[in-house]
């Protein structure tokens, strides 16, 4: 079985972003990492082949620098990369999808497609969509458990509220990841050492025919949100303070009645 | 005048707070308020006095795939001719609409906090609520998603004329809805919560939670776990606010015994205001929210239980 997990390098969620020239940011100083969701599909995906036999492909659309974002990948268990490189720091969702199926086309379609259930940077909950329609492939999101069953699969899905549905569809198709779907593993120095060993092939986006500057969402601005200063404390005894509190919450707040 | 269509959801026969914000922001356009799945008679009243021009009554069932939705959408974008749609970010409308966008090719805005509809421009957060970016689309149908709690719904009365739209399409059969899973139908969706109370380690046991669902009563809240807590087994993952967990945006975010972590920020940032109840007073949420209180969550809860 050949399962592609797409991963995407994003940067700490702990780390400090510093806007550069209104709509980039200085990346230079800033800790990358595979998207925390994608990591609940590498997982997934190595498990299946460590079972059922075949391989694990790690497919990363991004800057040169991501080759980071796929040595922790490759070091979780994946056998192999491909990194189509672009200098965009925000490649639009459309393109991304495209050059993902372009990608694959490349390398041979495979039979199951793992992803993040979204980015943590751009937050935009939609590339792996555009590339299982592009595929003609079925796609569901939100996926916390997954039961493969020949060229069917199960995936029970979180909606909200504590609620979930449960999706059949057929295989091949794309599986957005999240929490509880498994425990990624932490690599052990052995995995990361023959980590740097494992093929990384790259690409340009230009050649798979891809303009970054036909993109059709814009960034015009990136603005720093504020932090809050410091809490006021409320003060006096107990009572004081949570009369206080809720004077404050109804009144000068008007946030409950 | 353009044309928005807001796709409506409904909750225990009313219509969510999150939709009629979304018709509030489309106030500018002739409003086409859409209602699946539901008994739009049941909800026509609601939807006029919030803005609704055109409510269209979708008759046919498409709760078995959300494909079989998505593409329902496109043919109602084509039928009224509509220049835009907006959702609601929940779960399944950021679902269906990530849907509809791949099926039209169009751009797509998802979880939004601010909307100009005519100029097609958008501010949503990026990399966890840390920037606010605006960003414009050139799309020929103009597709968005608002975050719950953003849009304070506001009447503003419109005919309400009641349309049906009877559904004649074949499910592209990619994928099946088999059972729908119900969560504990007395607690409310945590992304859509205007008020959230949320228990970090300090919470100490999964029975304990129940401290905080009275609270929570009180004050008309859904209950969240820090990844902590949910680490712990206090509680489970769909309860869990932070990075891996909910984005949530409520007017008011109550975090007792939260030790503030960068990760549950992630998750939080953007609530209208933060309140911590902590004792250890070095705690880093207290350098990071609004109002504090220094004290055991044991004492301090059920006292501010008792109060409200």
């Amino acid at each position: 079985m050949k399962v592609i997990v797409c991963v995407k390098h994003v940067p700490d969620t702990a780390a400090t972003i510093k806007v550069k020239d209104d709509t980039g940011y200085e990346d230079g100083s800033v800790k990358f990492i595979p998207n925390p969701y994608d990591e609940f599909g590498i997982e997934e995906a190595v498990r299946i082949v460590e079972k059922e036999g075949g391989e694990v492909v790690i497919l990363t659309v991004g800057r040169t620098a991501a080759v980071s974002t796929i040595r922790s990948a490759l070091a979780m268990g994946a056998n192999r990369a491909i990194l189509v490189k672009t200098d965009n720091q925000f490649l639009d969702s459309s393109l991304t999808a495209q050059a993902m199926k372009a990608a694959m086309e490349q390398d041979g379609l495979p039979d199951l497609i793992f992803t993040g259930k979204s980015a943590v940077d751009t937050e935009t909950f939609q590339t792996p969509y555009r590339l299982a329609k592009s595929l003609g492939l079925p796609m569901v999101n939100e996926v916390s458990n997954l039961t493969l069953n020949g060229a069917q699969a199960v995936a029970r899905c979180d909606i909200g509220g504590g609620q979930k549905r449960v999706i059949e569809l057929g295989l091949p198709g794309v599986i957005g990841a999240t929490k509880g779907l498994n425990i990624p593993r932490y690599p052990k120095l052995p995995d990361i050492m023959k980590a740097k060993k494992k093929e990384i092939k790259e690409i340009d986006l230009a050649d798979v025919g891809i303009d970054a500057a036909s993109s059709r969402v814009v960034i015009e601005k990136l603005e720093i949100v504020p932090e809050r200063s410091g809490a006021t404390m409320l003060e006096g005894s107990l009572d004081e303070q949570v009369e206080e509190l809720i004077r404050v919450l109804k009144e000068d707040e008007k946030v409950i009645l | 005048m353009s044309k928005t269509g807001v796709l409506i959801e409904i909750e225990n026969n009313a219509v969510k707070a999150s939709s009629l914000g979304a018709m509030t922001a489309a106030a500018d356009s002739e409003v086409y308020a859409l209602v699946v799945n539901a008994d739009a008679g049941a909800v026509k009243d609601t939807l006029a006095k919030y803005g609704a021009d055109t409510i269209v009554d979708i008759q046919g069932d498409l709760s078995t795939s959300p494909d079989l939705l998505a593409e329902a959408l496109v043919a109602i974008i084509k039928e009224y001719a509509l220049d835009s749609l907006l959702g609601t970010a929940s779960a399944i409308g950021k679902d269906v609409f990530a849907r509809v966008a791949a099926i039209m090719d169009e751009p797509l805005v998802s979880d939004v906090m601010g909307v100009n509809i005519a100029a097609h421009t958008v501010r949503k957060s990026h990399f966890s609520g840390k920037i606010m970016a605006t960003l414009k689309v050139d799309a020929a149908v103009f597709l968005c998603t608002l975050r719950p709690n953003v849009i304070e719904p506001e009447p503003a009365p419109a005919a309400g004329n009641m349309v049906t739209f009877k559904v004649d399409i074949a499910d592209p059969g990619l994928t099946k809805i088999t059972e729908v899973q119900k969560g504990d139908s007395s607690k409310l969706d945590l992304t859509e919560a205007p008020v959230i109370v949320t228990g970090g380690r300090a919470i100490n046991a999964a029975e304990n939670f129940a401290m905080l669902d009275a609270c929570a009563a009180k004050l008309g809240a859904a209950v969240g776990a820090s990844r902590a807590a949910v680490d712990a087994g206090y509680a489970p993952h769909s309860m869990q606010v932070g990075q891996t967990g909910k984005t949530v945006s409520p007017k008011l975010y109550v975090a007792c015994g939260v030790s503030g972590a960068v990760q549950h920020f992630a998750g939080m940032k953007t609530s209208k205001v933060i309140v911590a109840i902590n004792e250890d007073k070095h705690a880093p949420i207290f350098g990071k929210c609004d109002y504090g209180i220094i004290g055991d969550i044991f004492d301090v809860v059920p006292k501010l239980t008792e109060k409200l």
